[in-house]
């Protein structure tokens, strides 16, 4: 009899956490809280010298198509045509590979803004969507508050500003207010933003938006270093913390589970020479459990199951879809600038309730002590 | 302050001033002099970096293959020029265009001032073939330039050779977003002249030319080479071009750059590199380096072809192959190769050269002196010219204390002005004859004397120098009155101011034809009054004067190059340098003939003119 309930006991237990790992499942299934992904990937400098920083953005736009996001959702900003520049040995052609292995302008590339419309006033209208009415869809960021944006700019940078095609800059303030304006005017879930210039660490010091995660190729006082020549092309092909992000993304594929920390441990200073750098303050959830494809990719989440699964109730209180921040509960209006600080600073949303560890624990403790007080000490040799 | 406007300290810093002229004077002086010679010490240079950022490292991959056909095509050359007895066009223009470029000619005459006996010539007539190799996809908006001249003899005709053995190779090529124009051109300055002017639409020189079909946009660098043997030990760079003027550094680094690159031995002045710049042997061979450069900036002279492209602002320079005794040969296909890289580097380029110094000295190929370094010893020497025009105003400035004529003092004022115009006058009219009666009245002189022209003209030159010479006894014979004690002082300050002005700008645009004249002209500047032993000061004012500065540099010059020539021997060639001179400003427009004879022999004749003031 004690036989049965404690078979019984045990059938339960697994059952409770069986439900609990349902229930995690469910929890990781809308954790995200997005709807769909876009991209912005900017090349800020020209001349045939700088074919690597084309080379760089284009090699993070083949990723990203790769991994899901069509063309429409990526605006791509490619400040000189290097493919067709005279200058060019092979052309129609940008490699990122020595000895020409890998070709990542292929034959289905689609720049949004090319040459001269690369500019730092464009780049800011697109990101905070002050486009005239003529402006086509294709270049417009039309995305809305349950979008993750991957923006990724590259080019010659210094201590707080980035450098637009020799004769403009941006500055690291300039860019926090326009993250800013994104998200009051609800543009954005979240915000991947990695920069690979000298110095990039210098242009995320000053954001101050929450749900944005950062990451730069180098610190403050430190260049970002090219990686390979192509002697037969005459010049760097790209930059090294870009090669080793593209070598790391080449793993990545849609069904992946590597998760933000993975992203920041690519390129270590041993082979980037500089100091990769990242900022996770201003983001709400843990990185770790920040999927790659939630940024990179546009991942449809499709599960089969055959079991019902029961929203907890803090999903079954809202009306427009499962989880949601406890921000975007307020109605949609401005909200002030100082309550930011309050936002990032407040306790984290509450994660799905699984039962403490230690209960866990403690139940099976309970069911050792009962089974040896009752059968007695003598059977513990029986088992070991 | 209280400094100037106080009249005791004024006067306390005007009894200094002309208490320690004389000292300071000398002390300036040395200091140049060794400021000057501590250029080329080692650390006190710089070493030559690529400035230009599109140009970058030596990052290509050379692949020409074809040095031996290059050697060949040389011979066949060689074997034409030999049959028209000049310039091949015929076979040049057939070559080209099987080559696939675009091949025109441009005839060109010029009948010199006078024969040339150094290239025995006087009426030149010539064509110049050059073909155009269009940038496949890049519109014809900037060019680059590759020549060598046609040069009588057995001259030259591999760099032909090599010239015609790279366009073919360059024509297979899809990078190029330049045109890349290869120019053979006859009669080796002159041709270039013409060419040039033909170019740009521009006719400074009165040559007359036939005008060009074939453009090709702006040239951004040209080069020009001079190559006469099969193999070579060793690559020369030339850089000084006409009046002086120098290509943009980066040209010389990116030359010395691809010769450590692929491994050719490369020199500047034809001297070799050496490393030990801490021992005396060393640091002189440093020095010979740079005052070789710097003689053959001051002389003005366009030491290659490329000279005359440096003033339409194209950088420019020439590399000259030279077989010497040494192991180790390099071949034709090396030094194709090294062409190729820096055809290849400067096709990158956006903008012409610009980030680098325009301005400087080399006494090695992997060190400079720039502008800002070499200036301060000019600087020094014109701080005495100033300082003795200083004591000179302060001299002026107090008259009470010498009465001795009561009435000059009151005409002083009056005859100052008319007293200093008179030597003024008659020194540049001297001037002027230098510059015009030597060519005006050769026919003249011709006739008169058992000379040929050319010595005509130079004789006629030195005729006019040293008869200038005898001016003050006979001008003085002019003045109705007598000179007075204020009178020389006034031509002497103005004479310094002049001199000053004069050296000042000279060294801004040829610092080292301004300095060399600096070295010679400031000591007479400083001392020479009415009162110095006449006899003495007059032989060293002679030794002073700008014609025998040239002669004694004509003599270092060759000590230097390692070719020292006798007394008769040096006065042939001190000669035929006045003659080359005069000859390159009527052709090219050198500015150094003129300089020296309007302005700086009227300025030592004022000083001449005070010596013997009366």
């Amino acid at each position: 009899a004690f036989l049965l309930t404690f078979l019984s006991a045990i059938i339960m237990l697994i059952f409770i956490c069986f439900c609990v790992h349902f229930q995690n499942t469910a929890g990781q299934f809308f954790s995200s809280g997005h709807t769909n992904n876009w991209a912005v990937l900017v090349c800020t400098s020209r001349f045939w010298f700088n074919y690597r920083h084309v080379a760089n953005t284009l090699s993070v736009y083949r990723s990203v198509k790769r991994l899901g996001i069509p063309d429409s959702h990526i605006v791509l900003m490619l400040a000189d045509d290097m493919a067709c520049n005279h200058r060019n040995p092979k052309p129609a052609t940008v490699f990122s590979h020595r000895n020409m292995e890998l070709n990542v302008y292929g034959d289905d590339v689609e720049v949004d803004y090319r040459g001269y419309e690369v500019t730092v006033e464009n780049f800011l209208r697109v990101l905070t969507g002050r486009l005239p009415p003529s402006t086509p869809r294709s270049k417009r960021l039309l995305s809305d508050d349950r979008s993750n944006i991957l923006i990724y700019l590259t080019g010659h940078g210094g201590n707080g500003f980035l450098k637009f095609q020799d004769s403009e800059e941006i500055s690291n303030v300039e860019l926090a207010d326009a993250f800013e304006q994104m998200w009051q005017k609800r543009r954005y879930n979240e915000l991947l933003f990695i920069i690979d210039t000298c110095q990039g660490a210098s242009m995320y010091e000053r954001f101050y938006s929450p749900n944005i995660m950062a990451l730069a190729s180098s610190q403050v006082g430190e260049d970002s270093l090219s990686h390979q020549p192509d002697l037969a092309i005459g010049v760097h092909l790209m930059d090294r913390y870009t090669f080793y992000l593209l070598e790391f993304l080449e793993d990545i594929h849609p069904a992946s589970k590597s998760n933000m920390n993975d992203l920041f441990k690519v390129c270590p200073k041993s082979q980037c020479v500089s100091t990769p750098g990242h900022r996770t303050d201003l983001f709400l959830r843990d990185p770790g459990s920040v999927l790659i494809t939630d940024f990179f990719g546009s991942v449809r989440k499709v599960e089969i199951t055959m079991e019902a699964i029961h929203l907890t109730d803090p999903i079954l209180q809202l009306e427009d879809g499962p989880m949601s921040e406890e921000v975007q509960e307020k109605t949609y209006s401005y909200v002030d600038q100082l309550p930011v600080s309050e936002i990032i600073h407040q306790k984290p949303k509450q994660k799905d309730w699984h039962p403490p560890d230690g209960f866990i624990l403690g139940l099976w403790t309970l069911i050792l002590l009962v089974f040896f007080k009752t059968y007695g000490i003598k059977h513990l040799k029986h088992i070991f | 302050m209280g400094l100037l406007s106080d009249p005791n300290r004024r006067r306390a810093l005007i009894s200094l001033l002309t208490r320690l002229n004389a000292p300071i004077c000398v002390l300036c002086y040395f200091a140049a002099v060794c400021w000057f010679m501590g250029l080329s010490f080692e650390p006190f240079t710089l070493r030559t970096y690529m400035s230009e950022n599109a140009m970058g490292s030596t990052m290509v991959e050379e692949r020409f293959p074809a040095g031996e056909r290059a050697l060949a095509t040389a011979k066949e050359f060689g074997a034409h020029k030999k049959k028209v007895g000049g310039m091949p066009v015929d076979w040049l223009v057939k070559t080209m265009q099987a080559r696939g470029l675009e091949v025109f000619t441009q005839r060109f005459s010029r009948t010199l001032p006078f024969p040339d006996e150094n290239n025995e010539r006087y009426i030149v007539e010539g064509t110049n073939v050059y073909g155009i190799l269009r940038a496949p996809r890049a519109p014809r908006t900037e060019a680059l330039v590759l020549s060598a001249p046609c040069s009588p003899g057995d001259d030259n005709n591999q760099a032909v050779g090599l010239l015609l053995g790279l366009a073919h190779y360059f024509r297979n090529q899809v990078f190029w977003a330049k045109d890349i124009i290869f120019l053979v051109n006859e009669h080796d300055l002159i041709g270039m002249q013409a060419w040039l002017e033909g170019y740009h639409h521009t006719n400074t020189t009165g040559m007359d030319w036939s005008p060009l079909q074939g453009r090709g946009g702006s040239i951004q660098a040209a080069l020009s080479l001079e190559l006469s043997s099969d193999v070579v030990t060793s690559l020369d760079i030339v850089l000084e071009g006409l009046n002086g003027q120098l290509p943009n550094l980066d040209l010389a680094n990116l030359f010395y750059a691809f010769c450590q690159k692929i491994g050719v031995l490369c020199t500047i002045q034809g001297r070799i590199q050496r490393n030990d710049w801490d021992s005396v042997s060393g640091y002189s061979h440093a020095v010979q380096t740079m005052m070789l450069m710097v003689m053959k900036q001051a002389s003005g002279r366009s030491w290659g072809d490329h000279g005359l492209f440096l003033r339409y602002h194209i950088e420019a320079a020439t590399i000259k192959g030279i077989n010497s005794f040494r192991q180790y040969k390099t071949d034709a296909t090396t030094v194709g190769r090294l062409l190729e890289g820096m055809y290849r580097k400067l096709n990158n380029l956006l903008e012409r050269l610009h980030q680098s110094y325009f301005f400087y000295l080399m006494p090695s190929l992997s060190h400079f002196v720039s502008i800002g370094y070499y200036m301060p010893a000019f600087g020094l020497l014109a701080v005495i010219l100033l300082l003795r025009a200083l004591d000179l105003w302060v001299q002026l400035a107090t008259p009470p204390s010498r009465n001795e004529d009561g009435v000059a003092d009151i005409e002083q004022s009056s005859t100052g002005v008319l007293s200093v115009l008179t030597p003024l006058v008659i020194s540049h009219l001297t001037g002027a004859a230098l510059y015009m009666l030597p060519v005006r009245f050769q026919e003249m002189a011709v006739e008169h004397f058992q000379v040929s022209e050319t010595e005509a003209v130079v004789l006629t030159a030195i005729a006019v120098y040293t008869g200038g010479l005898a001016l003050p006894h006979n001008t003085h014979r002019l003045i109705s009155g007598e000179g007075t004690e204020q009178g020389w002082r006034v031509l002497k300050l103005v004479a310094v101011l002049y001199l000053a002005v004069l050296l000042g700008c000279t060294a801004l645009i040829n610092f080292s034809l301004g300095f060399i004249l600096a070295l010679t002209l400031v000591p007479v500047a400083s001392f020479v009054t009415p009162h110095v032993p006449k006899l003495l000061s007059a032989v060293v004012l002679v030794i002073l004067s700008p014609a025998f500065t040239l002669l004694f540099s004509v003599f270092i010059f060759q000590e230097l190059q390692e070719m020292p020539v006798s007394f008769q021997d040096g006065w042939m060639l001190y000669l035929s340098v006045i003659s080359q001179g005069i000859l390159d400003h009527y052709l090219y427009g050198s500015l150094v003939y003129p300089l020296i004879a309007l302005m700086v022999y009227p300025c030592w004749l004022l000083f001449w003119n005070i010596l013997f003031w009366k």
